[in-house]
């Protein structure tokens, strides 16, 4: 057991940070710092095309699929610089950290070649079609439908909560590919074009004003014979195994956007005098703590590469950095107090603060609910009884 | 970086579970609790058999020259069975007269409190007084103070070592609700104390072997307590079916677990901190022992209540698990204070 990097690894964040600090300080200083989803979505597109001329898109990654094929460590400290240097979170992260990886594990040769060197690139963005409005935590029961028709397959329903669809080129959708079957079976993972007369778009305006997510509606939708990820009807087994890859290396950087988030709140508490308060204290060492047992917590589910057993471990990260955050995002507002409910911005568009309070609300329910993130703990970490289903 | 244990420190854990597992049994333990609190049987077998005592002292003194991640391993495999031994005490004052003691009391104490001959304890507040010669004053809340044969005692820049039954020493065991661990008050009037050789390095490895100790031993308790209610969740039934299956109950289950493996991660930090002389030692074995603590506290409660009435009696092992877990709790300084000193390092002093 070992903490520390080698010399050779504090070389290599040496030069992470070197290179993206520059890019914040120069070409891309305009979208140093957005802690939105959307805000400036194009320019942020011409930021992935920069990370992947210089390589730094999916440095972990095969090389032949425009990766470095970089150590566990190196993907560590890559995505620990990328956050320290203010960079805003990737516009295409569900290709990277969701589409690719689903590709590289079940994709064939040719899906490889077609779609990884293209998200790695930025010029392929992906969004995830899962949740509809009638399967939400109870995913298995979508009933978007597909069927394979003139060497087509062709699908009609509709999705909602489709984040970043707006502004994407392709959606991954499970759908029902079987006629009269139900839950898991019968259902097949599809790729598909956004740009075409069946798929239509709207978006959804959510409680911070923003509109990051969207109902997608398909009407007659199609997409190639062989857009499928593994066999038709397999589609379940590809969601649960795309799912897994959300415990990733990305959560780390992730974490270190919390890190920025926990210090604008330090600066505030400084600033305002409540820095002094014993229960803001306590508050603020429990926040750090907090991000601290995170960041280990990550680096172990990483560093464990046993993965012939449910590592249960790994289950309990999910709801431990939401709750984590939405916590954050009241001690956010506890610090400024009133100060915090107030903007003189007239676009309802609020800072970083009063954003992290509203945002972190979803935070517990998008990727899994608290409620479904304790389920899965205590039945397959646990092996606690399954609760029974009201419908079979 | 691998943070993972290797296949030695595997092995380590294994042998040390097994061994406290066979050995710290509630039997023995409850035997212990009526008398002196102090397994003396399994401590014999501890330190001689298993030869694990010694864990982080140097092999030139008997030690088996291991790290605090191998040290945090034992703890932890103790604390899952509450097992009524001097673990701290012998983690405290081996590692301090380790560090700060002279060649000589190195030479003479540090191989008999690792073969178990004598038992140590380590204590220290800046009360007592010290005027070259004597020390008066007194030290409470000494753990295993009953049975120690060694005190190591300290005050803000010197400590000293006084030997039971010096003249002037005087030790009172008060009844203890964590009956595992009782503690003393050591009374000192004109007492000769044998002084360290250099204190500051002392100090600190007080604080990493106490903190550290202390916060493995919580991990191990509230794994313990978790693993417990959840076996129990699975044969009690109610309703027509296994308690285990009510969405209350096992949602109750995951939170213990989700705090838990953050207390993993909080010990095995604060362990690699220390054997790696981090910068963030400090917050690491503050957050270690703060979270750690609370953690075990949480998960003994739940216990009790997923266990119903049966968690409520004396013949349950619930309540060695509630009690030990509450004295971690305060034991060297309270999760408030731990928590504070956090808050010092990014915030500054309150105004
Ligand atoms: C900001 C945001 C972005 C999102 N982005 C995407 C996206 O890009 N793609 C996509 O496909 N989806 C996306 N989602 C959808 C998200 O995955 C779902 O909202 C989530 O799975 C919950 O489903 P639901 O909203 O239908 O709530 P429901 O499943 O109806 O749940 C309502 C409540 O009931 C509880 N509940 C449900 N089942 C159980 C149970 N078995 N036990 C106990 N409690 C239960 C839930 O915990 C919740 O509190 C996004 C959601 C949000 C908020």
């Amino acid at each position: 057991m070992k903490l520390g990097f080698s010399k050779a690894e504090e070389d290599f964040r040496a030069e992470c940070a070197d290179w993206l600090t520059g890019q914040m300080a120069g070409e891309f200083s305009d979208i140093k710092g957005i802690a939105t989803l959307t805000a400036k979505a194009e320019r942020r597109k011409e930021w992935e095309q920069q990370l992947a001329a210089h390589k730094w898109s999916c440095i972990g990654w095969p090389t032949e699929w425009g990766g470095r094929g970089a150590s566990l460590a190196e993907q560590v400290i890559f995505a620990e610089e990328y956050a320290r240097a203010g960079v805003p979170g990737r516009v295409n992260h569900i290709g990277i950290e969701l589409a690719g990886p689903t590709i590289l594990t079940f994709g064939t040769d040719e899906q490889k070649k077609r779609f990884l060197p293209d998200i790695a690139a930025g010029k392929t963005i992906f969004c995830q079609g899962f949740s509809e409005p009638n399967a939400g935590s109870d995913l298995a029961s979508v009933r978007t439908k597909a069927r394979l028709e003139g060497g087509k397959w062709v699908v009609n329903g509709q999705k909602i909560w489709t984040s970043l669809a707006h502004i994407s080129d392709w959606i991954f959708v499970i759908a029902r590919s079987e006629e009269g079957t139900k839950g898991p079976k019968g259902l097949t993972f599809l790729m598909m074009p956004i740009d075409q007369p069946g798929i239509e778009i709207r978006g959804i305006k959510q409680i911070n004003g923003d509109a990051e997510f969207n109902e997608t509606f398909f009407t007659d939708a199609t997409c190639a014979e062989d857009s499928l990820i593994g066999a038709p009807g397999e589609g379940w087994r590809i969601a649960m195994g795309l799912l897994a890859f959300e415990r990733g290396v990305s959560t780390l950087g992730q974490q270190m956007g919390f890190r920025n988030e926990l210090d604008e709140i330090i600066a505030a508490a400084k600033a305002n005098g409540s820095a002094n308060d014993p229960l803001i204290r306590q508050r603020i060492a429990k926040a750090e703590i907090g991000l601290h047992l995170m960041r280990y917590g990550a680096l172990r589910m990483l560093s464990n590469t046993d993965h012939s057993k449910v590592d249960g471990a790994a289950l309990t990260y999910k709801i431990q950095w939401a709750s984590w955050r939405r916590s954050l995002g009241e001690l956010g507002m506890d610090v400024l107090g009133q100060a915090g409910e107030v903007t003189d911005n007239p676009d309802y568009d609020w800072g970083t603060l009063p954003n992290l309070f509203l945002y972190s609300r979803s935070d517990t329910i998008y990727g899994g609910t608290n409620q479904i993130q304790r389920n899965l703990i205590a039945e397959r970490a646990l092996g606690m009884p399954r609760e029974p289903r009201g419908d079979t | 970086m691998d943070f993972s244990f290797t296949d030695e420190q595997r092995m380590i854990a294994e042998t040390a579970q097994s061994f406290f597992a066979e050995n710290a049994t509630s039997k023995r333990t409850r035997e212990a609790m009526a008398t002196d609190g102090f397994d003396r049987e399994t401590w014999q077998s501890f330190c001689q058999e298993l030869g694990l005592g010694g864990i982080i002292i140097p092999e030139e003194y008997g030690g088996a020259g291991l790290g605090n991640v191998e040290l945090a391993i034992i703890a932890e495999a103790a604390g899952a069975q509450v097992a009524a031994l001097p673990l701290l005490n012998l983690a405290i004052s081996s590692a301090m007269i380790a560090a700060g003691g002279t060649e000589a009391q190195k030479q003479k104490w540090l191989p008999r409190l690792i073969s178990g001959e004598v038992i140590g304890a380590a204590a220290g507040n800046d009360t007592v007084k010290y005027d070259g010669h004597k020390l008066n004053g007194s030290f409470e809340f000494v753990p295993h103070g009953n049975v120690t044969d060694i005190f190591v005692l300290a005050h803000p820049d010197q400590a000293w070592i006084v030997e039971k039954g010096a003249p002037g020493l005087s030790v009172e065991t008060a009844t203890t609700m964590d009956q595992t661990r009782p503690l003393s008050t050591v009374i000192l009037d004109n007492v000769e104390g044998e002084p360290f050789a250099d204190f500051l390095p002392a100090m600190h490895a007080s604080q990493s072997a106490a903190w550290l100790c202390l916060a493995a031993e919580a991990l191990g308790g509230a794994q313990a307590c978790l693993d417990r209610t959840v076996e129990y969740s699975k044969e009690r039934v109610q309703f027509g079916r296994a308690i285990g299956s009510f969405q209350a109950y096992k949602h109750r289950a995951a939170d213990m677990m989700i705090e838990i493996e953050q207390a993993r991660s909080a010990v095995y930090w604060a362990a690699c901190a220390v054997d790696e002389g981090s910068d963030d030692v400090k917050l690491a074995l503050h957050a270690a022992k703060a979270f750690c603590s609370d953690t075990f506290f949480k998960c003994a409660g739940d216990m009790i209540q997923l266990h119903g009435g049966i968690g409520f009696t004396w013949e349950h092992d619930a309540h060695l698990f509630f009690k030990r877990a509450r004295s971690i709790q305060t034991l060297l300084l309270d999760g408030n204070w731990h928590r504070e000193q956090v808050a010092t390092m990014i915030l500054g002093e309150a105004a």
